[in-house]
């Protein structure tokens, strides 16, 4: 109740993780955690589907939709009658995208 | 540590131009290999720079030239680090490594941060390997590792990263103040791997959130000044202000999870005092003055709840698919909250301009 945080769509396949525990290293919320044969997922809920971990996980043991939660560029998106979850509309977006003329929507990590 | 790098004010400038120092560091030494020098002092220049980048100021204008930087005095065996040609990223990791002799490459991320420009994959793959051959990368430096900021990895792919350029990526922490640390055994503790969103972040967004809405806002309060009278024209500039810069300070102590209902629940408090001046008028029958009470409690909680759910993309932890069940669940209640208030609103200001109240 209350929270629409629940939920995400990142899927680990234990039997295909080889431990290298890459995703442990760029995850920043600590979803993963390492265990006796594989990495193992201790915070799910916390991941915000940023697809570090499946872009670096080498045998593809991780999956998950990635992609900017950011209601003002999705809600842009719709009223332009794009596709919400294309991300062709989110922070960072070149002059052409959903976010108009402003390169970048203020996500909150400039300074990293 | 090579400091001699003319960091001139007066010559600095926050666009990419062909032989002009930007904003980044002192950037006249430009090596016949293409190399440029820099240094770890944050000038005044360097300051204001930041500062205009903070109120959203030349949004587009605050870059690094790409390319690779020597800080101080490498060798051949110096380590490599990564960044986006964002002049807040680019001098948060040179600022970060004053006393340390090293290479900065300099990725064209279009002048966005390191962050988004990986999600958005212009800090990406392509771009380092790119960037990794056209400054001859392998000719300067004798190992074959680069270390690639954590929060750099949702563009990044090590293993084709490996495969298309022979370098390995090392993943540093994710604030470069803790490089110092990190370099002592280039091994990050589970604290330099997380994310945070402390009060100090959340306060330096501010002035970007209130530019947003800057505009609409001043329109609203102004025609509401005329229509209405101060009291709503104070309640407009109350809503835009509880969720641009209230809301921000206040996210982790307002209770329940999601964004909207912290706005409903920010927005409720704000509309109160308003909802009693305007139910305690004098000379009102007892439908107009409820009617009027009404509007506050259900326009300022409803736009205070849409500024915060626009909040979601300045924060470090919202999901998309956590944003789109936020939508999908609150807008369209916003959006009838809204349009109740809006009408009731203006059936009060038909019957004060027809006499019936």
């Amino acid at each position: 109740m209350l929270d629409s945080y629940t939920e995400t769509t990142l899927i680990l396949e234990p039997d295909r993780c080889i431990n290298c525990r890459r995703c442990t290293q760029v995850c920043p919320h600590a979803v993963f955690a390492e265990g006796p044969d594989h990495v193992v997922l201790a915070r799910p809920a916390s991941c915000m589907e940023c697809g570090a971990c499946a872009l670096n996980c080498p045998v593809q043991a991780i999956t998950v939709q990635s992609g900017v939660g950011c209601a003002w560029a999705m809600i842009s998106a719709a009223l332009r009658g794009k596709d919400m979850d294309s991300g062709e509309c989110s922070c960072g977006g070149a002059d052409s995208t959903c976010c108009g003329t402003s390169q970048e929507q203020s996500c909150g990590c400039e300074e990293k | 540590m090579d400091t001699d790098t003319t960091n001139n004010p007066a010559r600095c400038t926050c666009l990419s131009e062909p032989g002009v120092p930007t904003c980044g560091g002192g950037t006249d030494n430009v090596s016949k290999s293409g190399t440029r020098t820099t240094d770890s002092i944050i000038t005044p220049a360097n300051r204001l720079d930041h500062f205009l980048a903070r109120w959203g100021v030349n949004r587009e204008g605050h870059r690094v030239e790409p390319g690779l930087y020597r800080l101080g005095n490498p060798g051949h065996d110096s380590p490599v680090f990564a960044s986006a040609n964002y002049t807040l990223s680019y001098d948060a990791l040179r600022s970060a490594l004053a006393g340390y002799d090293a290479f900065i490459l300099v990725l064209d991320t279009r002048g966005i941060n390191v962050w988004c420009a990986a999600g958005k994959g212009t800090f990406g793959t392509e771009e380092l390997v790119r960037r990794i051959a056209v400054t001859g990368l392998a000719m300067v430096v004798s190992h074959k590792k680069i270390i690639v900021p954590q929060l750099g990895a949702p563009g990044i792919s090590w293993p084709e990263v490996l495969r298309l350029s022979g370098f390995s990526v090392e993943y540093g922490p994710v604030r470069a103040r803790d490089l110092p640390e990190y370099l002592k055994t280039h091994t990050a503790t589970p604290a330099m791997r997380r994310v945070g969103f402390p009060i100090r972040d959340r306060i330096v967004l501010i002035p970007v959130e209130l530019g947003h809405v800057a505009l609409p806002a001043l329109v609203a309060t102004v025609a509401l000044l005329f229509l209405a009278g101060p009291v709503a024209a104070l309640a407009a500039l109350a809503a835009v202000t509880a969720g641009t810069a209230l809301f921000p300070v206040l996210l982790p102590f307002i209770p329940t999870q999601d964004f909207s209902t912290k706005g409903y629940i920010l927005g409720g408090l704000v509309a109160i005092p308003f909802a009693a001046a305007f139910a305690s008028a004098p000379g009102l029958p007892g439908w107009a003055t409820t009617a009027g009470a009404l509007v506050p409690l259900l326009i300022i909680p409803a736009v205070t709840a849409y500024l915060a759910l626009n909040f979601t993309g300045s924060t470090t932890f919202t999901s998309r698919t956590g944003v789109k069940k936020e939508i999908f669940r609150y807008v369209p209640v916003m959006a009838l909250m809204a349009g109740i208030g809006v009408i009731l609103g203006i059936v009060l200001g038909i019957s004060r301009l027809v006499g019936m109240i």
